[in-house]
């Protein structure tokens, strides 16, 4: 079964990204990444920049608005996806606890709705 | 209420939810039910108790209320088969005339928990719930599975030791044996991976499950392998303060100072473990318990016994071939011979793909044997395995993996 592990981190842990503190964030992504590579459950997914560099777009009664930044204000920012295939949401969460960002912001697991015809 | 007060009051809750459940599933075999009649004799103690006082005897007042209610809802005959435990009820209600019989039914209650028709998983947070009165979000974080599913799981257990009619006795002597290792295991799967060198992973009821252990003794004190179940998990109790650093760091077992272990629970896993050997039974958390000590001898004297460690080891492997035990064996064989214990942890490979201490092992191996770039990229999949974020940050600065 496919889910999708979302990402979410504390602004101090987005900004450890681009510190000094840099090679131990990559570091422990890299590894926890690499280890899921390893166990052939990847199906997709990427880092995403910083929040800082988002646009955000929505239409109101035909009109476009353009806004700076992520979506709206929140305690912690997606940083990141990936799909994964494991049995069950059990494993899931087993992998979700993995991510160096469990405990410096969250993780979402959402199984990914199958396609029709499936 | 004070810290002190409190803590006491917990106490002595603990202490009667799961003797009054017990006993009053002694009688309806219906934990749900019991469940339900218990919360609500709590309710209405925490309603009337604080105006009229608190009765003289709680328990006693806490086990007619739920009994009364219990028997409420069986009259009403909400389920087809509920006709004959409201008969045994309503029996054992009029045989006891006010009079609380006050016996310990506990016991009973652990072993329909760990019965082998129970699913093994759920038979810990089934034990926790039950005995303990915790809640099924806690449980479910420290088995790192949904509330809900946790939740659905208790359920499904309790609604099958309904139906399927699991009695609600001490097993016969020819099966006690396993039927005590059973409750043993599920004690200490509530305990969790929390070893020094391991990574622990969900929250912590360490409390919780030493509290089982002790309960267990008192009621079976002919029974070595509780003692033993104890020592273990006191010993790694006492070394808790000290796997951090002042800075949060993680400090493996090795490294730690002794003098930041907890005396108490250190010289009580000492002395558990050699009364336990008077019995002459030894068992698989005797060992285990004893493997710790040596550790600790180790880390005391500054002199690891790495012979006299595989020795233990290969008569843990004997009683209980876990793969932990195995790990275990290779990570003390590898200070006497590193290539031996390498070849070991490969034949371990295939069951391993994703297990934490078997790459930290492996990463441990290969350093010894002087195989750097191979302790590195073993130490960057243990950590990337971690759950533990100062185990993590360890494996990744000792090795110079994750680059």
């Amino acid at each position: 079964m496919q889910y999708a592990l979302l990402y979410n981190e504390t602004p101090a842990e987005i900004a450890r990204g681009e510190t000094a503190a840099a090679p131990e964030y990559w570091g422990a992504w890299n590894a926890y990444m690499g280890a899921m590579a390893a166990a052939g459950i990847m199906r997709g997914g990427n880092a995403l920049m910083p929040p800082a560099t988002a646009t955000t777009l929505r239409i109101t009664d035909g009109k476009w608005q353009v806004e700076d930044g992520p979506f709206a204000d929140t305690k912690e920012q997606l940083g990141g996806f990936v799909i994964i295939d494991v049995a069950d949401l059990d494993a899931a969460l087993e992998w979700a606890a993995r991510a160096p960002c469990a405990s410096a912001g969250s993780v979402e697991v959402r199984p990914v709705m199958p396609s029709p015809g499936q | 209420m004070s810290d002190a007060a409190r803590r006491a009051a917990e106490g002595a809750a603990r202490t009667a939810y799961g003797r009054l459940l017990a006993m009053l599933v002694a009688r309806s075999r219906d934990i749900a039910a019991a469940e339900d009649a218990l919360a609500e004799a709590l309710a209405a103690a925490l309603a009337t108790w604080p105006a009229r006082g608190v009765p003289d005897n709680p328990d006693a007042w806490l086990f007619t209320a739920a009994r009364r209610s219990l028997g409420a809802v069986r009259a009403r005959g909400r389920t087809a088969d509920a006709g004959e435990p409201t008969l045994a009820l309503l029996d054992d209600e009029r045989a006891a005339a006010g009079e609380v019989p006050f016996g310990d039914e506990r016991l009973k209650l652990l072993f329909v928990c760990t019965h082998p028709a129970i699913d093994p998983a759920v038979q810990a947070p089934l034990m926790l719930q039950t005995v303990l009165g915790l809640d099924a979000d806690r449980i479910a974080a420290r088995f790192l599975v949904s509330p809900a599913a946790m939740g659905q799981r208790l359920v499904r257990a309790k609604r099958r030791i309904r139906e399927t009619g699991i009695a609600f006795v001490i097993p016969d002597a020819d099966r006690l044996h396993d039927r005590v290792a059973a409750v043993l295991a599920a004690i200490y799967a509530a305990y969790g991976s929390a070893h020094d060198d391991g990574d622990g992973g969900g929250s912590d009821l360490g409390e919780e499950a030493i509290w089982l252990a002790r309960l267990v003794r008192e009621l079976l004190p002919e029974e070595p392998e509780a003692d033993g179940l104890l020592a273990l998990m006191l010993f790694c109790e006492a070394r808790r303060p000290a796997r951090r650093d002042a800075g949060g760091n993680y400090v493996p077992l090795g490294e730690q100072d002794w003098q930041r272990w907890q005396r108490a629970p250190f010289l009580e896993a000492e002395g558990l473990l050699r009364a336990a050997a008077r019995h002459g039974r030894p068992g698989r958390f005797q060992i285990e318990a004893a493997i710790q000590s040596l550790h600790a001898q180790g880390v005391i004297t500054g002199a690891a016994n790495p012979a006299a460690l595989t020795a233990l080891y290969d008569l843990l492997i004997a009683v209980a071939p876990t793969i932990g035990a195995r790990i275990g064996r290779a990570a003390a064989r590898a200070a006497i011979d590193p290539a031996a214990a390498l070849a070991d942890l490969d034949s371990l490979a295939p069951r391993c793909a994703a297990h934490q201490p078997w790459w930290a092992t492996r990463a441990h191996v290969l350093a010894l044997a002087g195989d750097s770039a191979g302790a590195r990229a073993a130490a960057t999949t243990a950590a990337g395995l971690a759950t533990d974020r100062a185990v993590r940050d360890w494996l990744l600065a000792r090795y110079g993996g994750g680059g």
